[in-house]
C-alpha cells in the first residue's frame, strides 16, 4: 500500500526490469517483423498513457487531449521527413518542385515558413520536445492560474482535440489534411521503410520509453510526487502551505504534453505517417482508457495497459470490427465500476499476497509469465 | 472607507476599514483592528457573523472590496496566497484539513518551508534536518507513533492535531485557527489547549472558538463580530459583562 519513498527502490528495480526484459528480449524473440512493429506502434501509445498516470493519476488533472500533443510530436517528425522525401530530384515531376506533394496539389508554390525548421534534424528535434511544451505551458497557464480544473479541464482538452483536428483537415495544403503526410522514407539519409530499419527503431523506442517511464518515476518519488497527490486530495491546504499550485499543475501537464510529443514521433518514424484520426477526441479518450486499464496510479501499469487493449483491439476488430468500439465502451464502464485501480490494482489486491506467501514458502513457480507480467504492473503501483 | 496603504504600524497585523460585500451583503462591514507581537487574540461572535471570512480575507482566499490589510509593513490585499504564507501567516481551515493519501511524516514534510517552487520540490532532499523538525512536531503533537500512518486512518482529533503541526513546521508569524477544538472529545480538547498552549509562545495567534471555557483559558483580548461589524473588543472579563455581548452572543 505504501509507495516507495525513495527513487528506485528494489521493487520498482525489480519492476522495471521486467518490463525491459519483456521490451528488450522477450517480444523481440517471439514476434516476427510485422509483429513487433505493430508492438513497436502500441509503445508509442504507453508514452501518453505514462504521462496521464503523472498528469491524471497523481495530480488528478484529467486531459481528453493528448492526441494533440501526440501529434505535435508526430507532426514534427513527420514534416522532417517529408521534406527529406521532397528533394528537389524526387520532386521534378512537380509544378513546384522541391515541396511536399500534398503542397503541390493545393496549388501552394511555396514552402510556408513554419515549414522551415524542419530542414533541420536537430531543429526538429528540440522542436518535437520545446513545442508541445510551449504548448502544453500556454493552455496551462490559461486554465490553472484561473483555477479552471476538473470536469471544465477535462472539456476544454476535449475541444482542445476537436480543434487541432478540423484544423488540420481544413488547411489541407499545410497539412496534408484528412490524408495526414505520407510517402516518408528516410531519416537524416537513413531508409526507414526497411525491415532491419523497424527492427532498430523497435529498439529505439523501447529504450525511449524506459528513459520516459524513469524520468516519470523520479518525479513521483520526489517531493513533487506528494504534492501533486496532496493537490489532488486539498488544494487549498496545498496553497495554503505556501506553494503555487497553478505552476504545479502546468508543470505536470507539460511534462505529459513532452511525454505524448515524444511517443507522436517515433509513432511516425515506426509507422510511415502522419494523421489526424491519431489526434481527435476518440484517440485522446482511448489513450485515457489504456491508462485507466493499466491502473491510473501506476506507471509501468500504464504500459501493461496499454498493451494489453490494443492487443485486444487488434483481435477483436481484426474478426468483429463493428464490435470493437462496444467491447472499449465495455472495457471502459468495467475499469471505472468493478476495477478503479485497472490492472495493477487487481494484481496488488489478489495475485500480490498469494506470490509473497509463495515466496516466503519458497515455493516459487517459475512457469507462470502471465503472472509475472501484472507482478509488474501493480509492484509499480504502490 | 479608503484604503491606508502600506505605512509602517507598531501592529504586526494592521486591519482597517475591511469591507467585502457578497453580491450587495455585507459579509464583513468597515471592519478595524490590530493585533500585537505575541498578542493572542480571539474572534467570538454568533453564526453568520463574518468570523471565518475574516480570515479569509487575511490569508487571501476572499479578496477584499475594500480596505487594508497590513502585515508587518506588506499589504496583504494585494498579495496572492502562497506569496502571504511566505510573508508569515498559517491558516488552519475549520474542518480539518489534511492530506488523506499521504503519511503523518509526508503531511508534516510538505509543509516544511523550503522546496516550495517547482524546481525546489523536484530536486527536495529528505536530509536530517527535515526528519529531525518533522519528528520533533510529532513529537508536540501527540503523533509520534503515527509518523508512517496514512492521514485518512487517523481519527478526527488527531487530523485537528496533525494541521496544527503542519502549520507549527512552517513556522508562521501569525498563526490562524478556526475552532480548532470544534467536534473534539473532552480528553482531546484538554490535550488540544495544551498543544496550543505550547505552540503559540513567540507568535501572534488569532483564533475563532465558541468554546467559551477555552476561549477564557488561552485569549490575551476578545473580540466580537456580528453582522460583520465589531461589536465589543477587549479583555474577556470586559466583554463577558458587555450587555450587547450577552444580548446577542451569550445569552442571558
Amino acid at each position: 500500500m505504501k509507495r516507495a519513498p525513495t527513487f528506485m527502490d528494489r521493487k520498482d528495480l525489480l519492476a522495471l526490469a521486467t518490463v525491459a526484459v519483456i521490451l528488450l528480449i522477450v517480444f523481440p524473440a517471439l514476434l516476427d517483423g510485422f509483429r513487433l512493429n505493430l508492438v513497436g506502434k502500441y509503445l508509442t501509445y504507453a508514452f501518453v498513457a505514462v504521462g496521464l498516470v503523472l498528469c491524471w493519476g497523481y495530480g488528478g488533472i484529467l486531459s481528453l487531449g493528448q492526441g494533440v500533443f501526440f501529434a505535435l510530436g508526430g507532426y514534427g517528425m513527420a514534416m522532417y521527413l517529408k521534406l527529406e522525401a521532397s528533394s528537389v530530384e524526387n520532386t521534378k515531376i512537380q509544378s513546384t518542385p522541391g515541396i511536399p506533394d500534398f503542397m503541390d496539389w493545393n496549388q501552394i508554390t511555396e514552402l510556408p515558413l513554419f515549414w522551415q525548421p524542419f530542414h533541420s534534424f536537430p531543429l526538429t528535434l528540440i522542436l518535437i520536445v520545446l513545442a508541445p511544451a510551449l504548448f502544453a505551458f500556454v493552455i496551462g497557464s490559461a486554465m490553472f492560474k484561473r483555477r479552471v480544473s476538473g470536469v471544465y479541464f477535462a472539456i476544454i482538452t476535449q475541444a482542445l482535440a476537436a480543434i487541432a483536428t478540423i484544423l488540420i483537415i481544413g488547411q489541407q495544403g499545410y497539412t496534408g489534411g484528412v490524408n495526414g503526410i505520407t510517402d516518408l522514407r528516410t531519416l537524416h539519409g537513413w531508409d526507414i521503410r526497411t525491415d532491419q530499419a523497424k527492427f532498430i527503431l523497435y529498439f529505439v523506442n523501447a529504450a525511449l520509453l524506459l528513459g520516459v517511464v524513469v524520468a516519470a518515476m523520479f518525479v513521483r518519488d520526489s517531493k513533487l510526487g506528494r504534492i501533486l497527490v496532496a493537490m489532488r486530495d486539498k488544494e487549498d491546504r496545498v496553497r495554503f502551505s505556501g506553494y503555487s499550485v497553478a505552476n504545479f499543475q502546468i508543470f505536470v501537464f507539460c511534462l505529459a504534453g513532452v511525454f505524448a510529443a515524444i511517443g507522436g514521433a517515433m509513432f511516425t518514424l515506426q509507422v510511415g505517417f502522419m494523421s489526424p484520426s491519431l489526434v481527435g477526441i476518440v484517440p485522446s479518450i482511448e489513450m485515457v482508457i489504456f491508462t485507466a486499464v493499466g491502473g491510473r496510479l501506476s506507471i509501468l501499469g500504464a504500459i501493461y495497459g496499454t498493451l494489453a487493449v490494443n492487443f485486444a483491439k487488434t483481435s477483436l476488430s481484426e474478426s468483429f470490427p463493428e464490435l470493437w468500439l462496444l467491447g472499449l465502451g465495455g472495457l471502459f464502464i468495467a475499469v471505472v465500476a468493478v476495477f478503479p485501480n485497472g490492472l495493477a490494482g487487481l494484481w496488488r489486491d489478489y495475485a500480490q499476497p498469494f506470490i509473497d506467501k509463495a515466496l516466503k514458502l519458497r515455493s516459487v513457480d517459475p512457469a507462470d509469465p502471465g503472472a509475472e507480467v501484472a507482478k509488474q504492473a501493480a509492484a509499480a503501483a504502490e | 472607507m479608503t484604503p491606508i496603504g502600506a505605512q509602517p504600524t507598531p501592529f504586526l497585523l494592521s486591519v482597517e476599514g475591511l469591507t467585502v460585500s457578497f453580491d450587495g451583503f455585507k459579509a464583513v462591514n468597515d471592519l478595524s483592528f490590530y493585533v500585537d507581537e505575541n498578542e493572542i487574540r480571539v474572534i467570538i461572535g454568533p453564526n453568520g457573523a463574518g468570523k471565518t471570512t475574516v480570515l479569509d480575507l487575511i490569508c487571501g482566499k476572499t479578496k477584499a472590496t475594500a480596505g487594508s490589510i497590513t502585515f508587518r509593513d506588506k499589504e496583504l490585499t494585494r498579495m496572492s496566497e502562497s506569496q502571504i504564507v511566505l510573508a508569515g501567516v498559517g491558516r488552519k481551515f475549520q474542518t480539518p484539513s489534511i492530506y488523506e493519501d499521504l503519511t503523518v511524516f509526508e503531511n508534516l514534510e510538505i509543509s516544511y518551508p523550503r522546496g516550495r517552487s517547482v524546481w525546489g520540490a523536484l530536486t527536495f532532499k529528505r536530509d536530517a534536518a527535515v526528519r529531525e523538525r518533522v519528528a520533533e512536531v510529532a513529537e508536540i503533537i501527540f503523533l509520534k507513533d503515527k509518523l508512517h500512518e496514512r492521514g485518512a486512518f487517523l481519527s478526527h482529533g488527531q487530523k485537528q492535531w496533525l494541521e496544527i503541526g503542519m502549520l507549527l513546521i512552517q513556522e508562521p508569524d501569525l498563526l490562524m485557527l478556526d475552532e480548532p477544538v470544534a467536534g473534539m472529545s473532552v480528553s482531546e480538547r484538554i490535550k488540544t489547549a495544551e498543544l496550543l498552549r505550547t505552540i503559540i509562545k513567540d507568535r501572534s495567534v488569532l483564533v475563532i472558538e465558541h468554546d467559551m471555557k477555552f476561549v477564557e483559558d488561552i485569549a490575551h483580548k476578545v473580540t466580537v463580530l456580528h453582522q460583520g461589524r465589531i461589536l465589543s473588543e477587549g479583555s474577556m472579563e470586559k466583554v463577558q459583562s458587555d450587555p450587547k455581548v450577552i444580548e446577542v452572543y451569550l445569552g442571558h
